[in-house]
C-alpha cells in the first residue's frame, strides 16, 4: 500500500519537482475527458525516462500499489481515471522520437509523443502516421495504443491497431518485455494485437515501433448538405453500393453543424439537418477518375447543396467545423455525454431514429456526429449539470443508446473503449465465459490487479477468481 | 484423426482427449506437427452464416474453404486484400487465420491481422469464446481475434470468424522488370517505397543468376494505361507488362508457391528491406530458392536438405521462421521472441495444455 515507506522510495527517483502531492497539484490530474469522474491520487510522479518508469512499476508491484499510466489525459472513457489508493504516472516527458526510418516506413517512439508529432516528423519524406482521432494535436500514442484510437479514416486505414509493428512494455509485475518487431509480418500469434487496445491493464507500454505509410497524392472532398438526416444516411449507401473506398465519410446533424459554425466559422450551410463530408484519398488520377462516379452518385442522392473543395485550404476548413464538433457542443450546453457505439451501417437510418424518439422521451437533446462511413455513432447527449437528477438521466439515456447498439448487432463502443463510463455494459455485449477468458489473460500479466484497475471490468468480475 | 460434426462432439473431445491439434484443409501441410498428437478435423464446420455486401463483412465457419468465399465475394465485386495463398489447394479460413499467412496482395491494404473483425473459438476448457464482433469498428474488450492470428492452434480451436472486405478492383495490370543484381533491386525498392503510384503487390524473384522485380497495381480500367506509362518512367528500366488472364494466372501460380520444387521445404521468414541484401549472401548458393513479398518485408525461402542449416542460418540472424510446407525437423525455426508473454497467454487460455503447441 501507500504508505511512507513506499512515498519515501518514490521520492529518491523524483525528488520534489517531479512527485506531486499536494491538492493543488494533483487537482488536474483527478479526470481526464470524461470530466464527471474526478478521483484524487495520492501522488502524480513525472518520469523523465524508461527506466523511471520501470523502476516505478516495479515498486508498485512490490508495495502493491496500484498505478495508472497517464498520456494527456484525452481520454473519453475516464481510461487514465486515477485510483483513490494508487499513484499516476504521467508520460508526457517520455517524448522522444528515437528513430524515423523513411526507407523502411517506420519510426520507433516512445509512449509520451504527440500523434500529430509523429506525422510532422515524417512529413519531409512524404509519409504520415495514419490514424488521426480529434484529438491529435494533443493525444499521445501511448494512450492511442491502450485504446486503440481510431479517427475518421478507420474503414480504408484501420485504426491504431493496424499501425503498430513492435511494442517494448514493462508489465505490472515489472518484467519488461518486448512484442513484435519491425516487420510487417510476424510468425507466432499477433501478441501486439492482443496488447493494443488492452486499455493500460496489461502494463505499460514505453517504446512503441509505428508504421507510416506514404501521404496520399490528391485528396477530394466534398461537402453535401441534405434536409433530412435519413437523406444523407442513404447517400453514404449508394456510395458505398458503387464500390467506392472513401478514406472518411462523415455525417453531422442539425445541432452539430450550428455548434460546430458557431466555434470555428467553417461555413457550413445552417438549415442543414444533416451534412455529408465524404473524401476520396489516394493516387491523384485514380482519385481525379473515381471523383466523378462519386459526385454522380452524390448529386442523385438529393442534396440541396454540394460543395468541392476548391484547395487544401478549403479542405482544411471543412475538416475543422468536424473535428471539433465536440468541443462544439460545449457551446449549447453546460454538459454533455459523447457516446461510442457502432451499428451496421444499413443499420444507420433506424438508429438515429431510435435515438431521436429516446432523446424525446427523456426529454434531452442529443446532437449527432458520426464515422458514417463504418456506422460508428457519436451522439452527444446535452444536459445541464447544475440540476443533481440530469446527470442520472443524462447516463440512463446513454445506457439505452448503448443496448440498441447492440440490438441492432453492432457494438458498444468503436474507438473510445470501455474504461470506466462503460464497464457495466460489457456484460451485455459478452457473456460470462467470454469475460472470464479476457480477465484470465488479465490476471496472468497482472496477478495482483495493480495496472490501470478500475477498468473495463466490474470491481466484482475483476476479483473474481479463475477456478 | 477425429471429426467433430457438432459442438458437443468438438467439446467431448477436448475433455477427454489428452492433447489435440485442429486441422482443416491441410493446405500448409508443414504447419502440423507428425510426432504423437491427435489431428481433430474441422472440415464438418462448414458453411457462410451472414454476408451482407453493402457492410464489408462476412461472418462463416471456420472449415469453410476460402475458394468458396472468393467466389461468393467476386460476383458482389469484394475480395479478401489479405490474399490468402494455398487457396487451390484447399485452404479454409480457420486455416488462414490460425496460419497467420497473407499473399503478396497483403502489400496494398494490410495482412489478415488487419482484416479480422471477429472469431469465435473453443478454448482449453471447452467453452465456446466469443470475441471481437461483427461490425469494422470495435473497441470493446481485448482483441482476440487478432491473438487468434497466427496462433497455429495453441489457443483453442476457431469455429467461426468475421473478416471486413473490400471492393475488388476492376482491373490489374502487373509489370515485371528483370534486373542483374541485388544493389540494383536495393535501388528500386528504395525509389518504389516513395512511388506515388499504390502498389498492390511488389515481390522479387531470384534465381542464381538474376532478379526480376514484379509489381502489380489495381484499380479502374479508364486510369489505367497513364499509370502504368507513369510506372514506367519511374523505374525507368526496360520492363515487361501483363494483363488479363495472364497476369491473373501468373499470381494464382505465386499463391499457390508452384515455384517450389517438390520435396523441398518452404519456410516464411518475416524480414525488413533494409536486411534484404544480408540475407541474400546469407543464402546465395546454398540451392536454397529466395522469394521476397510485400516490399521485402515477407522472405519464403524453400530449401533443400536438413533443416538444421536453415535453422543455424536464421539464428546467426536473428530472423525466425515458419516451415509452412515439409515434414521432417522444427515448425518453428530461428529466433524466438517474447516467450514470456506469449507462456502466460497460452497459461490463461488453456491451462491444463489440452490444445498442443508446434515446435
Amino acid at each position: 500500500m501507500f504508505n511512507s515507506k513506499f512515498s519515501a522510495e518514490l521520492l529518491r527517483i523524483y525528488h520534489e519537482d517531479r512527485m506531486l502531492t499536494s491538492p493543488a497539484q494533483l487537482a488536474p490530474y483527478e479526470s481526464d475527458a470524461l470530466t464527471s469522474f474526478q478521483v484524487r491520487p495520492k501522488a502524480v510522479v513525472i518520469p523523465e525516462d524508461q527506466d523511471e518508469v520501470i523502476e516505478t512499476v516495479r515498486l508498485c508491484h512490490e508495495h502493491e500499489v496500484p498505478f495508472v499510466a497517464r498520456g494527456s489525459g484525452t481520454s473519453l472513457s475516464g481510461g487514465s481515471l486515477p485510483v483513490a489508493e494508487g499513484i499516476v504516472i504521467a508520460l508526457n516527458r517520455l517524448n522522444r522520437i528515437i528513430r524515423l526510418d523513411p526507407e523502411q516506413r517506420l519510426a520507433v517512439v516512445e509512449c509520451g509523443v504527440i500523434n500529430l508529432d509523429i506525422s510532422k516528423a515524417a512529413a519531409p519524406f512524404g509519409l504520415y502516421f495514419a490514424p488521426d482521432p480529434s484529438s491529435q494535436l494533443i493525444c499521445t500514442i501511448g494512450g492511442n495504443l491502450a485504446f486503440n484510437s481510431g479517427g475518421a479514416h478507420c474503414l480504408k486505414y484501420g485504426m491504431t491497431s493496424n499501425h503498430i509493428l513492435g511494442i517494448k512494455a514493462v508489465l505490472a509485475d515489472g518484467e519488461v518485455v518486448s512484442i513484435g518487431g519491425e516487420s510487417l509480418e510476424q510468425t507466432g500469434p499477433d501478441l501486439v494485437g492482443l496488447f493494443v487496445g488492452s486499455e493500460g491493464l496489461f502494463g505499460i507500454a514505453l517504446e512503441i515501433t509505428v508504421r507510416l505509410l506514404p501521404k496520399p497524392e490528391r485528396y477530394k472532398t466534398v461537402l453535401a448538405a441534405y434536409s433530412s438526416l435519413e437523406a444523407a444516411g442513404n447517400a453514404v449507401a449508394t456510395v458505398v453500393a458503387a464500390g467506392l473506398l472513401p478514406g472518411a465519410i462523415e455525417i453531422m446533424d442539425n445541432l452539430a453543424i450550428k455548434a460546430a459554425e458557431a466555434a470555428v466559422k467553417a461555413g457550413y450551410p445552417l438549415d442543414a439537418e444533416g451534412l455529408l463530408i465524404v473524401e476520396l484519398d489516394g493516387e491523384a488520377s485514380v482519385v481525379e477518375h473515381e471523383f466523378s462516379a462519386l459526385l454522380e452518385v452524390i448529386d442523385e442522392s438529393g442534396p440541396y447543396e454540394l460543395r468541392v473543395a476548391q484547395d487544401e485550404a478549403d479542405r482544411m476548413r471543412i475538416w475543422k467545423g468536424r473535428k471539433s464538433a465536440f468541443s462544439a457542443v460545449g457551446r449549447l450546453s453546460p454538459d454533455y455525454l459523447v457516446q461510442d457505439g457502432v451499428v451496421p451501417r444499413s443499420k444507420l437510418g433506424e438508429t438515429l431514429r431510435e435515438i431521436q424518439k429516446l432523446g424525446e422521451r427523456y426529454g434531452i437533446p442529443v446532437a449527432n456526429v458520426f464515422h458514417a462511413g463504418d456506422g460508428n455513432l457519436h451522439p452527444l447527449i446535452l444536459f445541464d449539470g447544475r440540476d443533481p437528477h440530469m446527470l442520472e438521466k443524462a447516463e440512463d439515456l446513454a445506457g439505452e443508446i448503448l443496448r440498441l447498439c447492440l440490438k441492432m448487432g453492432g457494438s458498444i463502443t468503436g474507438e473510445h473503449g470501455i474504461g470506466v463510463e462503460k464497464k457495466k455494459y460489457l456484460s451485455e455485449m459478452f457473456n460470462q465465459d467470454d469475460l472470464d477468458a479476457m480477465r484470465a489473460i488479465r490476471l496472468a500479466l497482472d496477478p495482483k490487479l495493480l495496472s490501470n484497475p478500475g477498468k473495463m471490468f466490474l470491481e466484482a468480475q475483476s476479483l473474481h477468481a479463475i477456478t | 484423426m477425429l471429426q467433430p460434426s457438432t459442438i458437443e462432439d468438438l467439446r467431448e473431445a477436448i475433455l477427454n482427449r489428452p492433447r489435440l491439434i485442429p486441422i482443416a484443409g491441410s493446405s500448409k501441410p508443414g504447419l502440423t506437427p507428425v510426432d504423437d498428437l491427435e489431428t481433430l478435423s474441422m472440415l464438418s464446420f462448414t458453411g457462410v452464416l451472414e454476408y451482407e455486401p453493402s457492410e464489408y463483412t462476412f461472418t462463416a465457419r471456420a472449415g469453410t474453404r476460402v475458394s468458396e468465399v472468393e467466389a461468393l465475394l467476386s460476383e458482389n465485386g469484394q475480395y479478401l486484400p489479405f490474399d490468402p495463398p494455398f487457396i487451390d489447394k484447399g485452404a479454409t479460413l480457420g486455416g488462414v487465420l490460425a496460419s497467420g499467412l497473407s499473399g503478396s496482395g497483403r502489400y496494398r491494404y494490410g495482412g489478415v491481422r488487419d482484416f479480422i473483425l471477429g472469431v469465435v473459438f473453443m478454448d482449453g476448457r471447452g467453452r465456446v469464446i466469443k470475441s471481437g464482433g461483427k461490425v469494422v469498428k470495435n473497441a470493446a474488450g481485448f482483441d482476440l481475434p487478432k491473438l487468434m492470428t497466427g496462433s497455429l492452434g495453441a489457443f483453442g480451436a476457431i469455429l467461426e470468424l468475421t473478416f471486413k472486405v473490400f471492393p475488388k478492383p476492376a482491373a490489374y495490370r502487373t509489370m515485371v522488370t528483370k534486373l542483374d543484381d541485388i544493389n540494383q533491386v536495393r535501388e528500386i525498392l528504395a525509389r518504389l517505397s516513395l512511388s506515388p503510384v499504390e502498389l498492390h503487390c511488389l515481390d522479387i524473384e531470384t534465381t542464381e543468376e538474376a532478379y526480376s522485380i514484379s509489381v502489380r497495381i489495381g484499380g479502374p480500367p479508364e486510369p489505367m494505361e497513364g499509370r502504368i506509362a507513369r510506372l514506367r518512367r519511374f523505374i525507368n528500366l526496360d520492363s515487361e507488362v501483363l494483363s488479363g488472364t495472364s497476369e491473373e494466372l501468373y499470381w494464382r501460380k505465386v499463391s499457390n508457391f508452384d515455384w517450389v520444387p517438390q520435396g523441398f521445404y518452404l519456410v516464411k521468414v518475416p524480414l525488413t528491406p533494409g536486411r534484404l541484401l544480408e540475407f541474400e549472401s546469407t543464402f546465395r548458393g546454398t540451392g536454397a530458392l529466395r522469394r521476397y513479398t510485400t516490399g521485402a518485408n515477407l522472405a519464403w525461402i524453400a530449401w533443400t536438405g536438413d533443416l538444421q542449416g536453415l535453422d543455424e542460418r536464421l539464428c546467426q540472424l536473428n530472423l525466425s521462421g515458419l516451415r509452412i510446407i515439409g515434414r521432417q525437423g522444427p515448425i518453428k525455426l530461428g529466433a524466438q521472441s517474447a516467450l514470456t508473454f506469449y507462456r502466460r497467454v497460452k497459461s490463461a487460455l488453456d491451462p491444463d495444455h489440452r490444445w498442443a503447441e508446434v515446435n
